[in-house]
């Protein structure tokens, strides 16, 4: 899987690339409008992410580019402007996603992958890992072949945790992903450890060979036994 | 008091002076006018009598006013010399034609003396005069009237002129009044200069309002807005820190306080921001928003967090409610009311969400105490000093429902504490 980050934050842009290189992507990084107007023409990626507000030029322009290329880019926009307006332009664009500023790098994650995934050509909606298959579409889980009831929120969480293997997860990035964005007053997050406690006794009952396992009392971590 | 009504009574008043005034200088000119007006028909009297006087002697005999209006006695010729002629105020016993009996009435008297065919005499002429009371009522009378008289045409002009006049100074105003910044200035077209400078002197004022509020604005948007990259890449290190793992429990303790605080700013800029927005008037897509569904959604997401606080939120529906709005901001106004209501409770407490057809209420158990509504709305007001909240929530709220024009109002009856969100 090859990314290119176009970011002009070099601060920015290192966590991102440390982050995903632990998720075995091919990064290549572009900080401002002409080099990433370069790298977009040359190459093909799975997945760009592009910020909206360049050196030289405007993320929306390079995606218009893009777009008369022809070239299917699953284009995450990354932006610090949580304005609608800007949002509904990207996805017009042909933008696949749009993050806002700040963001949990659990949250890129999930969306990268979601979007790869939804862009690949065998429409298989499904997250394998160990024993237990996750349908996306069905929105069904299976543990060696029998159905575990999982509620909505269950089901929300355990997608969370699967598109973020052996990466951390914060309680406030799950709240988020979960719970909705309206989490102003979230005082705090320790009603999300009950939930945990009980999709872990889920996933012990039917055996299961995954875990979630907690890190630091700040958030868990979905590992493979 | 209205400017109209003021103008009446500082004219009334000073009128009143005016022409009391007037009235008692007119009194005494008239009557100084009167009097010399007599006294030249006096002379003339004499005039008359003494040249009568030479042609007929008989009426040199008249001794007393029983007869006429003259009376004549014979004196020295040493008397006549040291007479100079001099007019009088006396009062005689007089009978007019509506007396039924003599009464005294003033008179004008001139004494004077003449002299016939070598004999001197005094003579005495009279001529009836105005009576004075009498002039005195009738002046009165008429300087009343004309007191009413011109009351009434100033009344008639201020009502009609003045606020003809003024028209445009309240126009003016009543835009004033209706003012808010964004709104187009107030104008009113005259050609009166003072309105005119007034009117300039206002929009200076108002733009350069409008200025400051609008570099406020921008300042608290750009400064929300800039940070919103460093705090990306602050949790982000520390995310990526605690990741990495082997940490001390102690060193990972401190990287988890600090990715809470951080959180807390985010959370914090994410609020401020949405309030800048809200008060710019940037949210455009509105449409038909079922409340009923937006409660049962922001209810459902609640769930968890009630349950873990032991607190029953329960539902109940008398009537669909909708509302012509932006989406996303029917949800941040429901669930910061309803996390409110949760956040604020007690242990076992109760939320009752009422739909009606005009509007939400939502009652909590919680501190027994009544908060102050005025602090409630406000910015970063905090009841519990131990929250992580942002103390922006209800100011949010607020924001939003004077956006729309929904009414918010806050009641604590029966211990509960109660808001109500009135949809027109």
């Amino acid at each position: 899987m090859k990314i290119l980050i176009v970011e002009d934050e070099p601060a920015l842009l290192k966590t991102l690339v440390d982050s995903l290189t632990k998720e075995y992507f091919v990064i290549e990084t572009a900080n401002d409008f002409y080099s990433a107007e370069e790298k977009m023409e040359l190459y093909d990626y799975d997945c760009i992410l592009l910020d909206i507000m360049l050196p030289n030029g405007s993320g929306l322009q390079l995606l218009e580019q893009l777009k008369k290329a022809g070239k299917q880019g699953n284009v995450i926009i990354i932006s610090a402007k949580d304005s609608l307006d800007d949002k509904l332009k990207g996805l017009e664009l042909g933008a696949d996603d749009y993050l806002t500023k700040p963001f949990h790098i659990a949250e890129l994650n999930a969306r990268i992958k979601a979007v790869i995934r939804r862009n690949q050509l065998d429409g298989k909606n499904t997250i394998e890992i160990a024993n237990t298959v996750l349908d996306l579409k069905e929105r069904t889980f299976v543990v060696n072949n029998t159905i575990v009831p999982l509620n909505r929120k269950e089901f929300d969480i355990l997608n969370y945790f699967l598109l973020n293997k052996n990466r951390l997860v914060t309680k406030t990035a799950l709240a988020e992903h979960v719970w909705g964005d309206n989490t102003d007053q979230a005082d705090n997050y320790d009603f999300i450890y009950y939930q945990i406690k009980n999709l872990r006794k889920k996933l012990t009952e039917a055996k299961a060979e995954i875990e979630i396992e907690a890190v630091y009392g700040i958030g868990y971590k979905l590992t493979e036994q | 008091m209205k400017l109209l009504n003021k103008s009446l009574i500082y004219l009334s008043v000073s009128l009143f002076f005016v022409i009391g005034l007037w009235t008692v200088v007119f009194y005494f000119n008239m009557f100084r006018e009167i009097k010399e007006s007599i006294d030249e028909g006096l002379e003339n009297y004499k005039r008359q009598i003494i040249y009568q006087a030479q042609k007929d002697p008989t009426i040199l005999n008249k001794k007393t006013f029983a007869e006429g209006f003259f009376a004549i006695r014979e004196i020295s010729q040493a008397q006549a010399v040291a007479m100079t002629d001099t007019y009088t105020d006396t009062i005689m016993l007089m009978q007019d034609a509506d007396d039924e009996a003599p009464e005294p009435e003033p008179v004008r008297l001139l004494k004077t003396a003449f002299e016939n065919h070598g004999k001197y005499y005094e003579l005495r002429v009279i001529n009836s005069m105005v009576e004075e009371d009498d002039l005195v009522k009738e002046l009165f009378r008429e300087a009343l009237g004309l007191y009413l008289l011109l009351i009434a045409i100033i009344i008639f002009i201020n009502n009609f002129v003045l606020q003809r006049l003024w028209k445009p100074f309240y126009s003016f105003l009543n835009q004033l009044k209706k003012y808010r910044i964004g709104n187009k200035f107030p104008e009113v077209k005259t050609e009166t200069q003072e309105f005119n400078d007034l009117q300039k002197a206002v929009t200076i004022l108002l733009q350069r309002n409008a200025e400051t509020y609008e570099q406020q604005k921008q300042f608290i948007g750009n400064a929300s807005h800039e940070l919103q990259t460093p705090l990306a890449i602050a949790t982000n290190k520390l995310e990526l820190l605690i990741e990495k793992g082997n940490l001390q429990p102690e060193q990972a303790e401190n990287i988890a306080e600090t990715i809470n605080i951080i959180e807390r700013l985010v959370r914090l800029n994410k609020s401020l921001l949405l309030l800048t927005k809200i008060e710019n008037n940037q949210f455009l897509d509105n449409k038909t928003v079922s409340f009923n569904e937006v409660v049962k959604q922001s209810v459902n997401d609640l769930e968890e967090i009630a349950d873990y606080k032991n607190v029953t939120i329960s539902v109940s529906e008398t009537s669909e409610l909708t509302a012509h709005m932006n989406l996303s901001l029917a949800y941040a106004v429901v669930s910061n009311l309803l996390r409110n209501a949760v956040f604020h409770n007690t242990e076992n407490g109760t939320v009752t969400v009422t739909i009606s057809e005009k509007a939400i209420t939502i009652r909590n158990t919680g501190s027994k105490t009544p908060i102050s509504e005025t602090q409630l709305f406000s910015r970063f007001h905090k009841t519990e000093s131990n929250t992580n909240g942002t103390g922006l929530g209800l100011a949010i709220v607020k924001a939003i429902c004077d956006l729309y024009e929904f009414p918010i109002v806050y009641r604590f009856e029966n211990d509960l504490h109660c808001f109500e969100l009135r949809i027109k």
